[in-house]
């Protein structure tokens, strides 16, 4: 799918950050409701110092996702996070198109 | 996820290779699946499922959720015919996400600096689409509208499992198109295959405009809109 060809680029950035030495987690997109801006399996890399390849969301809540990376990264733990947001106020929270979307988060080991 | 796991599945992608990433979300476990591996029962129906539709995944086992991401090799489009369409055709394609190969035997039009970055074979169709294993995830466009190039593409695309085939030309020069290959034995449903004149009516008049309605026809046709 056209969504592979840019995970593949997410996915080698990740191993090039790895192998340059950097800590890295990734987050993937596991479900959605409703409409989404981005299918389920769009993959986002994330790197210790908040350096980011890719999407979940299409911008609404790379801010959160990559605060639980760098988490991530510091414990070792992966997270399950959902994003849930109604039409009325999806301005203020983020998500413009009103649905659901659950990622799950883990570190590069 | 482990970063040799990562390698893997960056080796099978670089390899062309179909693979499924297997998570366990509540652990981060993870391991490969190839197309061809050997799968447990209770997985096995969501792993075909999942490659055949390319569509990534959770599944419940046991009350336990396992995420299936597919990483299937990218979708091709084998454009017949290195006219001016196929031009923007093939940089639509290429950034679409497909494997675009451009086949015509001419080679003042098959000159590869008339399509940097992209796969361009100056043979004749039949000979090229025979050694290009034609599947359910590649779509073929004929482009000259010259019987003697189009037809022996078409000869083999209609007999072959791809999800898409098109092409260019009138209504007029696609009722002789029909007659030539119901002529050659070829079946009305056979031919009935062929998308034409090709691509979506969205009034295209220049050449890439053209080629945006070809590739969105051959869009449709992969997300099964047609």
């Amino acid at each position: 799918m056209a969504e592979g060809s840019m995970n593949e680029d997410v996915l080698r950035t990740a191993q090039s950050w790895h192998d340059a030495g950097q800590r890295v987690a990734l987050a993937t997109v596991t479900a959605t409701w409703g409409s989404s801006p981005r299918p389920v399996g769009s993959l986002l890399a994330v790197r210790e110092d908040g350096t980011f390849e890719g999407s979940v969301s299409g911008g609404c809540i790379e801010g959160a996702v990559i605060g639980e990376a760098q988490g991530a990264m510091s414990d070792g733990k992966v997270r399950n996070l959902e994003f849930s947001v109604s039409n009325e106020t999806a301005w203020e929270v983020g998500l413009t198109c009103g649905g659901t979307v659950r990622v799950f988060v883990e570190p590069l080991s | 996820m482990k970063a040799a796991t990562l390698r893997a599945l960056n080796q099978a992608r670089d390899e062309k290779r179909a693979v499924i990433l297997a998570t366990w979300l509540d652990t981060g476990e993870e391991r490969l699946i190839g197309l061809d591996d050997s799968v447990e029962e209770d997985i096995a129906a969501a792993v075909s499922e999942a490659f055949a539709h390319d569509r990534s995944t959770t599944i419940e086992i046991d009350g336990r959720d396992l995420f299936l991401n597919v990483f299937n090799p990218p979708l091709r489009l084998i454009v017949v015919g290195a006219v001016h369409v196929a031009q923007p055709l093939a940089t639509l394609a290429k950034t679409v996400g497909y494997d675009v190969t451009i086949v015509d035997p001419r080679r003042a039009w098959s000159d590869p600096a008339r399509f940097p970055g992209i796969r361009v074979l100056s043979t004749w169709p039949d000979d090229a689409l025979k050694t290009l294993d034609l599947d359910h995830r590649t779509a073929v466009a004929t482009l000259t509208h010259d019987p003697k190039i189009d037809d022996p593409a078409l000869h083999v695309a209609l007999r072959s499992p791809v999800f898409y085939v098109g092409s260019l030309g009138s209504r007029r020069t696609h009722a002789k198109r029909l007659d030539r290959l119901h002529e050659s034995g070829f079946s009305t449903a056979e031919t009935g295959r062929i998308n034409a004149p090709i691509g979506l009516d969205i009034g295209a008049r220049t050449h890439a405009e053209i080629a945006l309605s070809v590739m969105a026809q051959v869009v449709a046709a992969q997300h099964g809109k047609l």
